[in-house]
């Protein structure tokens, strides 16, 4: 069946059954692939986006319940936050494998664009979800207090 | 004529002042963080694509008496369903030696084994259908553990020993002897991409195939005798992993194997994309090992003789596991000169999936006994066990041959943690911890200083050879193909920056491809920490070979000597004269100069006989400590890592910043290693802890808050690549001082009298126990 989905600020139709999670809506349908599948079971964060603006875990979040709302993924971040989240993971030199990061960004500019001067234990908290093997760990805080010191 | 670009160079984004040495910024970095990274998964899919799914065993040993696969094949959406049976060629896909069947072959050896595969036109349909045989079973016992394996005598290899002098008499005749057991948990590898490969058919029998592995030439090879082709025409991609650490070195074969036979079966490209939940409990992982030492030592704690026995279990087939307790036997002394010292190692079968490598290929495992011993000495002593490690350390000239026979040269161990302790105060703290302790009940804290010394190069000689391939074309711009494959590590990054030094130009200007077995051949697996050891030095010797094409031409043009021709700033100068680096291309274009060339390197130095079990295996050691301090509450067996402090040598950096990441990322991976990351199999052998709910690594909140990383500055003494040293698998090792400190916690509670007993890895339950067994012991 046809659904509607706003992705990226664009409805998009996508044909699949409503139980279809997201993660897969966005990979196979609208072939944007920034997003990762790590765990299926919303363990590990790879494949984190937002909806309205809150973090998911869209490997195991169906897309209907996002029909009437904002998705935004990783090729979709526009905002100031974003942009700046983005320079400091750049600058910081977060990655290592890379496979993990876009799920840690997506959550990193959820975490700063409602509380933009967190705490140690509000990183720990807000980025618990988002596993890295690479464990860039150290690299993910302090990009984050970078970035925040920006905003 | 044909018309070059305008040699104006390359547009830069960055300064054209980043070359080895400094922290250049990770290829892929800017990708990565916007989502443009691609990977296997992320590829435009060929049209007609067929995905693979396979059918795994639910017993853990036994005969397959029947297997019914006809509702597989008839449902909807599947294309081609294969057994064993359907292999053209080699059924046997092992690394090294047999017993790695492609698909099961009549019989069952671990639970989860692959028996079958299918391809279908959806995922969905694939893997339903896989739910769909009838499989029969004859259950034969199984073998679970290493203590049932040595009972019943079922190993994969021969033993191995490394004897020097006489350990039995020194032994029988010490003042002070001490036994003891550890046993070392394994460990999934849990790269975030699992296990995927996309092959897609050529023309006739040619086969192309993308997979995610550390050893794309083995897959070539493997492809090629499964489908009995010859190697020629396969050719195997590999761009970029999403992590490997050891788990996709030989285990990436199996589904690159099954995809490209259903490929060339169906004449449509398959992808075969394993669940996770599948990865993990069809692929092998870290080794168990349960380890025994028997030590002997005067009063000052100074180690006269050991007899230590490292016993690997395998799984069911030999896979790596010769080399991998070959290298657990080569570093149960870790840093520590141990007299007359008998290594044995044991290479135990039993029916779990085939254990392989990962990031230290049994060095850790090996390791933990050697820290085991020295904590054990040092609490019979009643002496702080820091003292009691430096007391033993190799020495520079006398004490410094390894169990193996080899000469431990260039020692800077010493030094290194004499900075270290130092620079952590080691013995304020020490102070300060006592104080606490004592006044502290439930709540304990502990602190450890553990040094590490890891032998670098491929213990099987034949392997330590690498392959370059460099094209520079008529706008200046550098094309370098290697046989290492990147896996998060900055190989490529690495690479790129001896190129761009090699040639004086910005690191923007050198495309490092991706790793390809019709660029370069017979390539080894990138792993043994060698990547850039390796190819660094065939890329180099590969731009030696085209910068003297170009000297020489140079000095005919200004009549002055080849020798003195400099590249530099984007500049070729041979005496007075100088040229733009790219416009000096074009010219020695026209002058008909070939701009290609292969590079090649061979380690130099290293052999082993096996018959003597001696010999040097190591081109050269890389060396670090860490200092860990811990509180443990002594109610709940939780803890957590207060603060790490790494000196660690790495010799002169390439790329400082990508050095950090390997020694902090190595570091907390090795410590879920030995505390929160726990296997379980169940009575009947099945893996429990098979998805990562109820297998945990380290998230961002176990990750020490204060954490120093420092470089030791010393270049390596041997002729490596501008002399840095490989950093891949050693800092994993730093972690064993969390687990020394976790004891050194516990053994508080005895005045450090006492050395608990705590395996690893030391979950919280363990630590709960081990903290009740020893108030019961010192109740008692």
């Amino acid at each position: 069946m046809s659904v509607t989905l706003n992705v990226n600020g664009v409805d998009r139709q996508i044909d699949a059954t409503p139980d279809t999670p997201i993660l897969w809506a966005i990979r196979d349908h609208l072939e944007m692939t920034g997003t990762k599948f790590g765990c299926g079971m919303a363990q590990c964060g790879a494949c984190t986006v937002h909806l309205n603006g809150q973090p998911i875990r869209s490997c195991v979040t169906p897309i209907m319940a996002a029909v009437g709302q904002k998705i935004t993924t990783i090729e979709g971040v526009q905002s100031n936050v974003a942009k700046v989240v983005q320079a400091a993971w750049d600058t910081v030199q977060v990655p290592q494998c890379g496979y993990c990061q876009s799920g840690q960004i997506m959550s990193a500019i959820a975490l700063l664009e409602r509380n933009p001067k967190p705490t140690d234990a509000d990183i720990d908290a807000a980025m618990s979800g988002n596993i890295c093997r690479c464990a860039t760990y150290v690299r993910i805080r302090s990009a984050i207090k970078s970035a925040a010191e920006q905003l | 004529m044909r018309k070059l670009v305008q040699p104006q160079g390359l547009p830069s984004p960055f300064k054209p002042t980043s070359k080895a040495g400094k922290s250049h910024p990770h290829e892929s970095a800017t990708r990565q963080v916007q989502g443009q990274a691609r990977y296997i998964d992320d590829m435009p899919e060929p049209q007609g694509l067929l995905y693979g799914a396979v059918g795994i065993s639910t017993i853990t040993h036994g005969l397959i008496t029947s297997m019914d696969l006809s509702a597989v094949r008839s449902f909807p959406g599947v294309v081609d369903v294969v057994t064993l049976d359907d292999v053209p060629g080699h059924t046997d896909i092992g690394a090294v030696f047999e017993g790695d069947p492609l698909l099961a072959d009549g019989k069952v050896l671990f639970q989860g084994q692959p028996l079958f595969a299918v391809a279908a036109t959806s995922i969905d349909a694939a893997r339903k259908a896989t739910q769909l045989a009838k499989v029969e079973y004859e259950s034969l016992d199984a073998c679970l553990s290493v203590k049932q394996a040595r009972a019943e005598n079922k190993t994969v290899r021969p033993v191995h020993v490394n004897l020097n002098g006489d350990p039995d008499t020194v032994l029988a005749s010490a003042k002070n002897t001490l036994k003891g057991h550890a046993s070392v948990g394994g460990q999934e590898h849990m790269y975030l991409e699992g296990q995927i490969s996309l092959a897609i058919p050529e023309e006739d029998d040619r086969i192309s195939v993308f997979a995610s592995s550390q050893h794309p030439s083995e897959v070539q090879k493997l492809v090629a005798e499964v489908l009995d082709i010859p190697l020629n025409k396969v050719i195997v991609d590999m761009r970029r992993m999403g992590g490997g650490f050891g788990g996709k070195e030989s285990q990436a074969a199996q589904w690159s194997c099954i995809a490209a036979l259903l490929a060339s079966r169906t004449g449509k490209a398959v992808k075969m994309r394993v669940p996770r939940m599948q990865d993990m409990q069809a692929t092998g992982k870290r080794h168990p090992f349960e380890n025994f030492y028997h030590v002997a030592f005067d009063d000052t704690g100074l180690i006269q003789a050991a007899d230590i026995d490292v016993s690997g279990n395998c799984g069911y087939s030999p896979d790596l596991s010769d080399g991998i307790v070959d290298r657990a036997m080569f570093h149960a002394d870790n840093a520590y000169f141990m007299g007359d010292v008998r290594v044995t190692g044991h290479r135990w079968m039993t029916n779990t999936v085939s254990h392989t490598a990962f990031r230290g290929f049994g060095g850790p495992q090996g390791m933990v006994a050697a820290e085991a011993m020295l904590d054990g000495i040092a609490r019979k002593l009643g002496e702080d066990p820091l003292i009691i490690r430096k007391r033993n350390l190799y020495q520079d000239k006398a004490r410094n041959v390894t169990p193996y026979g080899m000469e431990v040269e260039h020692n800077l161990i010493g030094d290194l943690i004499a900075r270290l302790e130092e620079s952590s105060h080691y013995w304020k703290r020490r102070e300060e911890i006592k104080a606490y302790n004592a006044k502290s009940q439930i709540l304990k804290k502990g602190l450890a200083l553990t040094p590490l010394k890891f032998g670098i190069s491929f213990t099987a000689q034949h392997l330590n050879q690498a392959g370059a391939l460099l094209h520079i074309y008529t706008d200046g711009s550098l094309q370098i193909s290697h046989g290492g494959t990147e896996m998060g590590q900055g190989l490529h990054t690495k690479i790129a920056q001896i190129c761009a030094n090699e040639f004086g130009i910005p690191v923007e200007h050198v495309e490092v491809t991706s790793t390809r077995t019709d660029k370069v051949p017979n390539t080894s697996p990138t792993a043994a920490s060698s990547g850039t050891d390796l190819n660094g030095k065939a890329a180099q010797n590969a731009c030696l070979s085209i910068k003297q094409r170009l000297a020489e031409f140079a000095a005919e043009l200004t009549g002055g000597k080849a020798e003195d021709v400099v590249f530099d700033n984007q500049q070729v100068i041979s005496g007075d004269q100088s040229w733009p680096f790219a416009e000096f291309i074009q010219k020695a274009y026209f002058a008909r100069i070939s701009l290609s060339s292969t590079g090649f390197y061979k380690t130099p130095k290293i052999y082993y006989d096996r018959a003597t079990g001696t010999g040097r295996p190591f081109f050269y050691f890389a060396y670090g400590a860490s200092v860990s301090e811990v509180t443990v509450d002594t109610l709940t067996g939780e803890y957590c890592v207060n603060q790490v402090d790494i000196l660690h040598d790495v010799g002169n950096s390439i790329n400082p910043a990508l050095d950090k990441g390997q020694i902090e990322g190595g570091f907390i991976q090795g410590m879920g290693w030995l505390t929160t990351e726990e296997l379980k199999w169940d009575a009947k052998g099945k893996l429990i802890s098979n998805n990562p709910a109820t297998y945990k690594i380290p998230a961002i909140g176990d990750t020490p808050p204060v954490f120093n990383v420092d470089l030791y500055p010393r270049a390596n003494d041997e002729d490596s690549i501008y002399h840095s040293k490989a950093v891949g698998e050693p800092p994993l090792m730093l972690a064993i001082s969390v687990w020394c400190a976790i004891k050194d916690a516990l053994s508080s509670i005895g005045d450090y009298k006492v050395d608990p007993k705590l395996d690893t890895p030391a979950t919280p339950e363990k630590v709960l126990m081990a903290a009740m067994a020893l108030q019961q012991e010192l109740g008692a």
